[in-house]
């Protein structure tokens, strides 16, 4: 009879335990209700942490993760507390409602939301049809923008990617040390600020009359050679001043492909570049023929990470010529539009802009990920 | 890459061998090393002008610091003596730590759920996580500056708005690389936690938390150094007033002509300095975050 009991319940699995179930609901809605207005006090009251910004960011470590560990630890006592055949099925989506939260809450409701203000006007309060799209497609800011934002995209995750599998293939064939040294050099400017970057490329290109001594690199070298000093960032010819705030992010991401090629390359097995050896290949045909095709992948890869990084490209342009002499691209618009002009409506017309024009890596990535899925 | 195609042929001689039995590859020898000087250059110039005083800066090129001198310290005394830079350098670490140890809690749980367990949907939600981190973050400012700002919560210019923002723009991407190495874990491990009675939290927490560490501290890097060296995020949600961080100090140093430029090449340098430590101390769980999250797994 017990046996039968027992039998019983290993099917049906544990019964439900209201206590936990009571005690973890109650708990979770606390933690997080306690959490969330001591958040806010940190805004609201600072003067009850001293106006201390130390004292704010200790307790928002503490309050953040205490109070993340004590509402995960509520949330799996509520869970556990219901019948078990229910609690299976519901725990996945407790561990990830948290996380989801944030992201509907940080990325997929703005998103809508910045549609459906494109469609509104300067400062959200009235519908305003096309005259957004039609302002912004009709000006010629727009398109001048538009075809820096080509060029970028062109030049720079090619120049990247070339740049960074070159010196991953040189390197590779240096000592140890050596590799170690100048690798090391080569992604450093990888931990630097694109403001800091600005501020460094600011003494290469810097400009002083003829006739005085030049401070800016580049300038120096051009007199040193006989010719005249540039102010190369109002060179709008052939968007010279546009390839040259290039140089600056290519400079900073090199170092990102090259640490990534790299590894690709290590990875290779050698007994296939043995045998293309022993074959008598040279080592330009071993490097096109057996090492390139096995690293195409992570080359994909980096390329497609590099895009993404310059269509979004805005600090560079921001702090040195904030789009003037014909070097602006669509995220400077944007920020230029919402804040210098107060035109919320074109702004999120712009950003609609631009994530159009992210939808085709976007469906890329996707396609590309389930590819790799099915192949786990 | 041209230049690999012209790697002279090789030679027997013992001579041209490394110390491992590799062929020496003179043309390696020589570009690497002239690439290497080429990308420390400019970081250099901006080292040795913070050295120098604005007279010597603006009249005579860094290179010839040297044999022209106007060496000083004036500049670091200077920057480092003024409330503002000292304030905002505070500033800084106050919104990248938070914001780079937040986002990990929620993105570990949720990275747990897509390794570990089945349920419906998996696919199309983990889709969800692949998508959104293509999509620029612009989209998401206008919204937020309504939310947060007086309009809304009124928590604008305050720290815990940028938290917030920072925690929920990493979410992709940490739950993106955590998932991603959890999947190299054995599944055996979890498996074997469960038949011993042991809940998910439990699992989580004991087993499977302190196995992805490596994965935690390779976005961890990633994260901090995005955070600090943010300008667009800083400025529209902190502004330049008293909470403004130092990235957001020397944006509004650069635009300023004349009187203080000598500070600007002083305060480039300490804002790099925090960082730098980060990267080159954590340099090997950066580039395999890097490896797991911008390439598969």
């Amino acid at each position: 009879m017990t046996t039968a009991v027992a039998a019983r319940e290993e099917r049906a699995g544990s019964p439900a335990r209201p206590v936990r179930l009571v005690v973890g609901a109650v708990g979770m809605v606390l933690t997080a209700w306690l959490a969330c207005n001591i958040f806010l006090a940190f805004a609201y009251y600072p003067q009850w942490f001293g106006n201390s910004s130390v004292v704010i960011g200790l307790l928002g470590l503490v309050v953040g993760i205490g109070g993340s560990v004590l509402f995960f630890r509520f949330l799996n006592m509520c869970v556990e507390g219901l019948p078990s055949r229910f609690s299976e099925g519901v725990i996945p989506y407790a561990f990830l409602l948290p996380g989801f939260s944030l992201i509907a809450l940080l990325l997929l409701y703005p998103t809508l939301q910045t549609v459906v203000y494109s469609f509104a006007n300067a400062d959200s309060t009235e519908w305003a049809g096309l005259s957004n799209y039609t302002a912004v497609l009709g000006s010629g800011e727009f398109w001048s923008a538009l075809l820096n934002n080509l060029l970028w995209i062109i030049v720079v995750p090619i120049a990247t990617v070339a740049l960074g599998l070159g010196v991953a293939v040189l390197a590779d064939k240096l000592s140890p040390t050596g590799e170690k040294i100048t690798k090391s050099l080569i992604f450093l400017p990888m931990a630097i600020s694109f403001v800091g970057a600005a501020t460094i490329w600011g003494l290469v290109y810097a400009y002083n009359a003829p006739g005085t001594e030049q401070t800016g690199l580049l300038n120096a070298i051009v007199v040193a050679l006989g010719g005249d000093p540039q102010p190369w960032y109002q060179l709008d010819t052939a968007r010279l001043n546009s390839l040259l705030l290039m140089v600056i992010l290519i400079w900073l991401q090199t170092g990102f492909a090259m640490v990534l090629l790299s590894s690709a390359i290590k990875a290779v097995p050698e007994d296939t570049i043995e045998a293309g050896r022993m074959d008598g290949a040279s080592e330009a045909r071993i490097f096109w023929q057996i090492i390139f095709p096995q690293v195409r992948a992570t080359l994909l890869a980096v390329f497609i990470t590099v895009l993404i990084l310059v269509l979004k490209v805005f600090d560079v342009i921001y702090v040195t010529t904030n789009g003037l002499y014909s070097t602006d691209v669509i995220a400077n618009l944007f920020f230029r539009k919402l804040f210098t002009d107060q035109q919320a409506g074109q702004a999120s017309a712009v950003v609609v802009v631009l994530l159009i024009l992210v939808l085709p890596i976007l469906v890329y990535q996707v396609r590309s990920f389930r590819a790799q899925e099915a192949g786990r | 890459m041209s230049a690999t195609t012209r790697t002279p042929a090789p030679t027997a001689s013992t001579r041209g061998t490394m110390a491992d039995g590799r062929r020496r590859s003179p043309l390696a020898m020589i570009v690497m090393p002239l690439l290497a000087l080429l990308w420390t250059v400019p970081t250099l110039g901006l080292l040795v002008t913070s050295f120098r005083t604005r007279e010597a800066a603006a009249t005579s090129g860094w290179w010839s610091a040297l044999t022209q001198g106007g060496w000083t310290l004036d500049n670091y005394a200077q920057v480092l003596g003024s409330a503002s830079m000292g304030t905002s350098l505070v500033n800084s670490i106050v919104v990248a730590v938070p914001a780079t140890v937040l986002p990990i809690m929620f993105a570990a749980f949720a990275a747990y759920a897509f390794t570990f367990m089945e349920f419906r949907g998996k696919d199309l939600l983990f889709i969800v996580i692949v998508a959104l981190m293509v999509v620029p973050i612009q989209v998401a400012f206008q919204p937020m500056l309504d939310l947060l700002g007086p309009r809304g919560l009124g928590i604008n210019g305050q720290f815990v708005a940028v938290w917030l923002l920072h925690t929920g723009f990493g979410m992709p991407l940490a739950v993106y690389t955590l998932r991603n190495y959890m999947a190299t874990l054995p599944g055996s491990v979890v498996e074997s936690a469960k038949i011993d009675g042991a809940s998910h939290f439990q699992t989580f927490w004991r087993l499977v938390a302190p196995m992805s560490s490596p994965a935690i501290a390779a976005f961890a890097t990633l994260q901090f150094l995005w955070v600090w060296n943010d300008l667009l995020i800083a400025k529209l949600f902190i502004g330049g007033g008293a909470n403004k961080t130092i990235i957001v100090d020397l944006q509004q140093m650069l635009g300023t002509q004349g009187q203080g430029t000598e500070l600007l090449t002083a305060g480039a340098f300490i804002s790099m300095v925090v960082p730098m430590i980060v990267f080159f101390s954590l340099q090997r769980f950066l580039v395999r975050g890097m490896t797991s999250g911008a390439v598969k797994g």
